[in-house]
């Protein structure tokens, strides 16, 4: 296999994208324009979405009855569903995965202080002070916007009893950590899944390409060049990874420009990006074994819908409107593991680090590379016959 | 294994290929062997196994029985080898129409590795001998049937191949670029080239071939130079060479 020969036949593969309508269309400008479509149905038209508040409550000194005070009144607004955790780091992983909007942690001194604070009401010197620290979901603005209100009033009249005027107070609440609000959208939840939904079309691509080529002799004619089959697979790969990367590109300024701003530092877009072009493997495998069992250009733009309409429905945005089963069915596809990933990083602004992430991207890079491989045995046995 | 014929050292070998399709003998114990720098007809009616001959020689098709050499090498065993001194143009126009005629030779030659310095002049200079200068910057999907089919030559020979194989290569031509297409293989001819072409214009065949070979049901009926064929049968022409030799037209079918 030599390098140059893949770049030739890569080439070869982007002239076809730019110059043949039908291949810019979908692989370009369809996912442009879906973009666009959803972005202005659901993202300023849309405005904010309430949601039901998941507040987990970790109390580091055991629960107390000062604790279960706390607990209830935040329950009391009905504002809020509670959970009681034990320790922090299991509270903030639930918080990365999305499982929760935010983690209330009460210090181990909690109920020390409230107590000190009920025996002498009148001496602060006799207090034990103590900070209640607040995390939470980066892409709520909703969860940022009501919690710490929420819990200051939940300190200060339900558990201390005291006027929200009253200056000095034994409690005290940290600044909430790692909040940068941003406009809540439907639009919001499904711009992750956009990538997904934009890149999975390159199976039909893929499909069509290898069938007309085969039809019109060319795949033969390549063959009896010095060049491999090797080199024709290798030569797809890396114009449909250039190809999947220009696809997220796209599709990211234009939720971007459409009010979609990702939470995620440089290095969650740059995994975000490169989780994306890794999918893009698995799709050229569909599209090949598509290729392989289908015996023209026509058929295997149907066939192809076999590979793309679970993918599409169980694997990306839509997946988060269907029935529990059906978004299970979904985690047996690489592309949950794309747009959950992808919403973990974008949305919810997980580290690149996260188990959530590394998972993700773990499960997409394997089954992508193990989708390619039986793609390209499946196709030599039976694709060029 | 290299052996000796009239026209110097043997560059093709062909020793008794047999191919089936299921029940079907496409080819049947072929024997033949094609000398350096000669051009060899393989003549008969379609279905009669020439191109089956053809896509056994590139390693497209792996023979049922039989052994085959290009230059020093085993078709089956180094068929990379044989490929990289083989330029071939098949016999359906495989041309990427959304490629300008330029850029389909040209990618042939960067999959032959050609130099990139070289590259150039070379897709210039075949492009200019099939006639294509002009439209070489058009998409092939403007071209007509006998410019795609220019180009297809073009991109057999942009390597400047040891062994050409040439199916059909005039097919659907008008005389005009048929006439440039046929210059071109006796310029080739004379620089040493080995060409092996089907055909079933047998004007092309004597205009152009040292030595034919007339096939039908996949088996060799007749082999000689025109001429030797034409006395041997007492016949006028090569059509009728065949029509003695099967009782049917070549344009008949097999």
């Amino acid at each position: 296999m030599k390098v140059a020969r893949t770049l030739a036949l890569a080439k070869k593969d982007w002239r076809r994208i730019i110059r043949e309508p039908a291949f810019l269309f979908i692989i370009i400008v369809f996912p442009v324009m879906l973009t666009v479509a959803f972005g202005t149905s659901f993202g300023a038209v849309g405005g904010s979405q309430p949601s039901s508040l998941k507040v987990a409550v970790v109390t580091l000194g055991g629960n107390t009855t000062s604790s279960d005070k706390f607990g209830q009144d935040l329950r009391a607004t009905g504002v809020v569903n509670v959970s009681y955790l034990a320790d922090n780091k299991s509270a903030q992983s639930a918080l990365s995965q999305g499982q929760l909007q935010a983690v209330v942690v009460l210090p181990s001194s909690f109920d020390a202080s409230v107590r000190s604070f009920r025996a002498f009401p009148n001496e602060p010197g006799r207090w034990t002070n103590s900070t209640l620290s607040i995390y939470l979901d980066k892409g709520s603005a909703i969860t940022a916007q009501v919690i710490p209100s929420i819990v200051q009033q939940v300190m200060t009249q339900g558990v201390l009893g005291v006027r929200p005027s009253q200056q000095a107070l034994p409690l005290s609440v940290s600044t909430p950590a790692a909040v940068k609000v941003q406009g809540q959208s439907v639009f919001d939840s499904f711009a992750p899944g956009l990538f997904a939904f934009a890149s999975i079309y390159m199976i039909m691509m893929v499909a069509q390409s290898f069938t007309a080529e085969r039809e019109n002799g060319l795949l033969n004619r390549i063959l009896v060049t010095p060049a491999t089959g090797a080199d024709v697979v290798m030569g797809s790969v890396v114009s449909y990874l250039v190809i999947g990367l220009v696809q997220a590109l796209l599709v990211f300024l234009c939720v971007y420009a459409l009010g979609y701003h990702p939470v995620a530092d440089a290095s969650g877009v740059v995994v975000g990006f490169f989780i994306v072009t890794v999918f893009a493997l698995c799709n050229i495998g569909f599209g090949l074994i598509t290729a392989a069992i289908s015996r023209s250009a026509g058929a295997a733009t149907g066939i192809s819908f076999i590979f793309l309409m679970p993918q599409l429905f169980l694997g990306t945005f839509v997946g988060a409107s269907l029935s529990s089963t059906a978004q299970a069915a979904g985690r047996f596809l690489p592309a949950y593991y794309v747009t959950d990933a992808l919403t973990s990083l974008f949305t919810r602004g997980a580290s690149v680090t996260s188990q959530t992430v590394l998972t993700d991207l773990a499960v997409v890079s394997v089954s992508s590379v193990v989708i390619l491989l039986v793609g390209v045995q499946v196709f030599k046995r039976f694709g060029n016959r | 294994m290299q052996g000796e014929t009239r026209g110097g050292s043997v560059e093709i070998s062909i020793e008794g290929l047999t191919k089936d399709y299921g029940d079907v003998r496409a080819v049947d114990g072929l024997t033949l062997e094609v000398s350096e720098a000669e051009v060899f007809g393989l003549l008969g009616p379609n279905g009669s196994g020439k191109t089956t001959t053809i896509n056994c020689l590139t390693g497209t098709l792996k023979p049922t029985k039989g052994t085959l050499r290009v230059g020093e090498f085993d078709v089956q065993s180094q068929g990379e080898d044989a490929r990289r001194i083989m330029g071939v143009s098949p016999q359906e126009t495989a041309v990427y129409s959304y490629l300008t005629g330029k850029e389909n030779v040209r990618l042939f030659g960067e999959l032959y590795s050609v130099p990139r310095s070289l590259l150039g002049e070379r897709v210039d200079y075949v492009m200019e001998k099939v006639g294509l200068t002009e439209d070489a910057g058009r998409r092939v999907s403007k071209y007509s049937g006998g410019m795609k089919r220019r180009v297809s030559i073009a991109m057999a020979l942009v390597t400047d191949p040891r062994v050409v194989l040439l199916d059909e290569p005039t097919v659907g031509m008008d005389p005009q670029a048929r006439r440039a297409v046929w210059d071109f293989i006796i310029e080739l001819k004379d620089k040493g080239k080995t060409i092996v072409l089907t055909t079933h214009y047998m004007e092309e065949a004597e205009e152009l071939c040292d030595e034919v070979g007339i096939i039908d049901h996949g088996r060799l009926i007749a082999l000689g130079s025109p001429a030797e064929l034409k006395v041997k049968s007492g016949a006028k022409d090569l059509e009728d060479v065949f029509i003695q030799l099967t009782g049917r037209r070549i344009r008949e079918g097999a």
